[in-house]
């Protein structure tokens, strides 16, 4: 009979859909206390999880639970302090000479000696390993060799590194760096097992390290578990049993799983929910602040911007900016209008400096009109702020500085924006130099120096430089602080770089960016460090 | 018929080589991808051109088009940014958007077509002006708009769901994100359903039927529903391929990391080959939907044949 074969396909079909459902049965989390799990939202990292091929916070923040370095920044203050390295010593700047702490094991058993780390930064470098992070290794001597700006390397290793002894090395570089030991906390900088060599799949599937934590499971795009390791050396053992980071498509997504119950911390609350989160959290929302600022950069290859009169007109545009209440009503407050071009997580003696920028950075409009037109106007009559339209919600704030100078400026179209449709194609825009105006550019430290916030973005050829200025005298207070012995002396220099910056208004400084998280009432002790991460290890679980 | 479905299948190869060629050219035409990997900072030179060579970047798109066609043949669908194997995206992601449209599909069919009928054969009565009206409405509004309501009552304030989908998508979450995901077609398969019947219902097989003194319940599902099906089996056969393709929403909503969330993600990254093979199995899908679809019509409906 036919009837009796349709009935057969439906009860197949009940079969096995409920078969598949009981396979699928999800593990909720174990237990509180000590061995309390905290599940957290996470964004699928771009690059494969390797300390040297990780350059953005979702794959930074694996690494920091998974890894130590030499140095690690203290998750309050952000100042760099020793973690396995015993000590790190040097009499001219330039040679270093590094000693490890005794007993220090990868989670695999495997000790870690002077070689863990120099085959580590050896692998880093060599252009073959295509690590995006290698420019990190760049101020060690022999870099060139080992990642040449074109061809193939010509070294396996670097000269500057001597293994002296299993708990010795040292390091030469090629300039003078008196602050180089306190990059050393950068993620890049962690030392490898011999696994990682021997089978790299295998180590990328299921990494190991020797921080709090260890990888139980983790499956590409969608869940990585980590659990407590208790073989672990360092003091800053975690306070829970282990972290679950559960990828979220949406980070509105998490949101709501985390107003369900559903979901133990988000630490990137989107900014549609800013509204409520004080009604839905109460105390359980963090908004700190965080090592980011945003700046508007400029293309000093147009010729119009690089005219004396343009400087003019920078400093006016950025007196036509109402800082306050853009970060006020589009932000929620959750960003701080800029006084200088650092952060203030550096605090003052790092290099923070508030009110650096002076009058440039208040709103003014009288005297900002003044200095566009004296300046000679608006390079092309119209000032057009490029940004990436996919990510970020960039939207809303470069329209609202827009509104602000053309309120200004009195003329409705002085100003527009001009979205790129993604970022890869926004940053391939900057890279090959076809900005015609001012560009949205952010800044993420990679470690808490002020040598990170101007070195990198306004040397002459620097590799972030992407508006390509060239200033001599501000070159050439860079290299004097970084060949200063004195961190005191050192920060004192660059201070003094950055009030070249300003005179010149290099790039317009716009806010710094807090980090923001949310917590449910199973989480304690939650905070975030300067990098705008939650301090893991130290959540409590009740 | 053997000869029309060989013919049906010889047509879909040119299908399938434009279709993967445009998807190549537009995607390609977006800009650098690689540009976009090292964050807010420039990518070393050295760096992006050795990355450019690995993933081929640096030949022209006709070769890169040939070389990765060439490739697909062997099941060699390359390699994402991440360091993933596109075909490892694919076993993740494909299984869990199938259990998705097949919970969808299943809604569809068994809600759709039973509404269809009911009100199919009570024309002009309070259940049939009801049943129009709710599928108007559920036509009118956005999926979005559904899915997050019932997100958010279901899951949120009322506890009954969780509120996102689980990594594993077991069958029993994936109802409620199905439902959202199947509402507008079901609506549209009541409609269908519903006008197909109703015309049907006057034909002279079933008054022939009804005065032979069949049952009224063999009637209908016989001779009535059989004949009244095609329209119907037209238009999930190809939201078989739409709901695949465009579950990008639902899955969104839920955290479902299926076909949409990868092609999200490979379009924000511009990686071309994720997007690339995601797509050209979404065309394999279309078209072998729309294959059966054509088949089906025959056993529906003896009349139609193939030579």
């Amino acid at each position: 009979m036919r009837g009796a074969t349709h009935a057969k396909w439906a009860v197949c079909a009940v079969v096995v859909a409920l078969a598949a459902s009981a396979c699928g049965g999800g593990g909720g989390g174990g237990g509180g206390g000590a061995n309390g799990i905290v599940s957290s939202s996470w964004g699928d990292p771009q690059n494969p999880l390797e300390p040297a091929n990780t350059n953005e916070v979702q794959g930074g923040k694996v690494l920091d639970m998974l890894m130590r370095g030499l140095k690690r920044y203290d998750p309050k203050t952000g100042e760099a302090k020793n973690m396995l390295a015993d000590s790190i010593t040097t009499s001219d700047s330039q040679n270093f000479k590094v000693t490890l702490k005794d007993g220090w094991t990868f989670s695999n058993g495997e000790k870690i000696t002077a070689k863990s780390f120099v085959d580590a930064w050896n692998y880093g470098a060599n252009l073959k390993n295509n690590q995006k992070n290698a420019s990190m290794f760049s101020y060690i001597d022999g870099y060139a060799q080992i990642h040449p700006k074109s061809g193939s390397p010509t070294a396996d290793t670097m000269s500057g590194l001597k293994v002296v002894d299993d708990k010795t090395f040292t390091v030469k570089l090629n300039q003078k760096f008196s602050t180089w030991p306190d990059t050393l906390g950068y993620p890049a900088f962690a030392p490898l097992p011999q696994a990682f060599f021997d089978n790299h799949e295998a180590w990328l599937s299921k990494p190991i390290g020797n921080g709090p934590y260890l990888v139980d499971s983790y499956t590409k795009g969608s869940k990585l578990s980590m659990r407590k390791w208790t073989g672990y050396m360092g003091d800053d053992k975690a306070q829970n049993g282990g972290i679950d980071l559960k990828v979220y498509t949406d980070n509105n997504t998490a949101y709501t799983d985390l107003t369900a119950g559903n979901l133990d911390l988000v630490d990137d609350v989107p900014a549609s929910q800013l509204k409520n989160v004080k009604a839905d959290l109460g105390s359980r929302y963090i908004n700190t602040p965080a090592g980011i600022i945003q700046t508007l950069a400029f293309p000093y290859y147009d010729a119009r911007w690089n005219t004396p009169g343009a400087v003019k007109v920078r400093t006016g545009l950025s007196m036509a900016i109402n800082r306050q209440q853009i970060t006020d009503t589009i932000f929620q407050k959750t960003r701080t209008p800029a006084t200088d071009w650092t952060s203030p997580v550096l605090g003052a003696a790092g290099g923070y400096k508030a009110g650096l920028c002076g009058k440039a950075c208040d709103y003014d409009p009288a005297q900002a009109k003044q200095l566009i037109t004296e300046g000679g106007g608006i390079p092309g009559g119209q000032l057009k702020i490029s940004y990436n339209a996919d990510t970020g919600s960039h939207k809303e704030w470069v329209d609202a500085i827009c509104n602000s100078v053309n309120n200004v400026l009195g003329n409705d179209k002085a100003c527009v924006g001009g979205p790129v449709g993604t970022f890869a194609d926004f940053r391939s825009q900057i890279t090959q130099s076809k900005m015609s105006g001012p560009f949205r550019a952010g800044w993420q430290m990679d470690y808490p120096l002020i040598q990170n916030f101007l070195q990198p973005l306004y040397y002459t050829g620097a590799s972030s430089n992407d508006g390509k200025w060239t200033n001599a005298d501000f070159d050439k207070l860079v290299d004097q602080a970084n060949a200063e012995t004195d961190q005191a002396k050192a920060v004192a220099d660059f201070q003094q770089a950055e009030g070249v910056v300003r005179d010149q208004m290099a790039a317009i400084p716009l806010w710094y960016q807090n980090g923001s998280a949310g917590y449910s009432e199973r989480l304690s002790n939650v905070s975030l460090n300067p990098f705008s991460v939650p301090v893991y290890d130290q959540i409590k679980v009740s | 018929m053997g000869r029309y479905v060989i013919r049906r299948l010889l047509q879909m190869i040119p299908v399938f080589i434009g279709a993967t060629l445009l998807i190549f050219l537009m995607v390609n035409v977006m800009g650098d991808p690689i540009a976009g990997l090292c964050g807010d900072k420039a990518c070393d030179p050295a760096t992006t051109a050795q990355l450019k060579k690995e993933f081929g970047l640096d030949k022209p798109v006709w070769q890169q088009y040939l070389t990765y066609m060439g490739n697909v043949f062997t099941g060699d669908f390359g390699t994402a940014f991440n360091g993933q194997k596109v075909t490892e995206l694919m076993a993740a992601a494909f299984p869990v958007t199938i259990r998705l449209t097949i919970v969808a599909i299943l809604f569809e069919i068994v809600i759709g077509i039973t509404l269809g009928v009911v009100t199919g054969l009570r024309r002009g009565r309070p259940v049939d002006t009801g049943v129009l009206m709710l599928t108007l409405v559920v036509i009118a509004i956005p999926v979005f708009v559904t899915g997050l309501l019932l997100q958010l009552l279901l899951g949120v304030e009322w506890g009954v769901i969780k509120p996102t989908v689980s990594s594993d998508a077991p069958f029993n979450e994936l109802l409620i994100p199905g439902l959202v995901l199947a509402s507008v077609s079901l609506a549209y398969v009541t409609r269908l359903t519903r006008t197909s019947i109703a015309e049907n219902s006057r034909a002279d097989y079933v008054r022939t039927a009804v005065a032979k003194g069949l049952p009224r319940r063999r009637v209908i599902t016989r001779h009535l529903l059989r004949n009244s099906l095609i329209p119907v089996v037209t238009f999930i056969g190809t939201d078989v391929g739409a709901l695949m393709g465009g579950a990008i929403v639902t899955e969104r909503i839920f955290n479902i990391h299926g076909v949409g969330y990868q092609l999200y993600q490979g379009i924000l990254r511009q990686s071309t080959q994720t997007v690339v093979g995601f797509v050209t199995v979404l065309v394999l899908v279309f078209l072998v939907a729309n294959l059966i679809v054509d088949l089906l019509y025959a056993v529906l409906d003896p009349r139609i044949r193939y030579a």
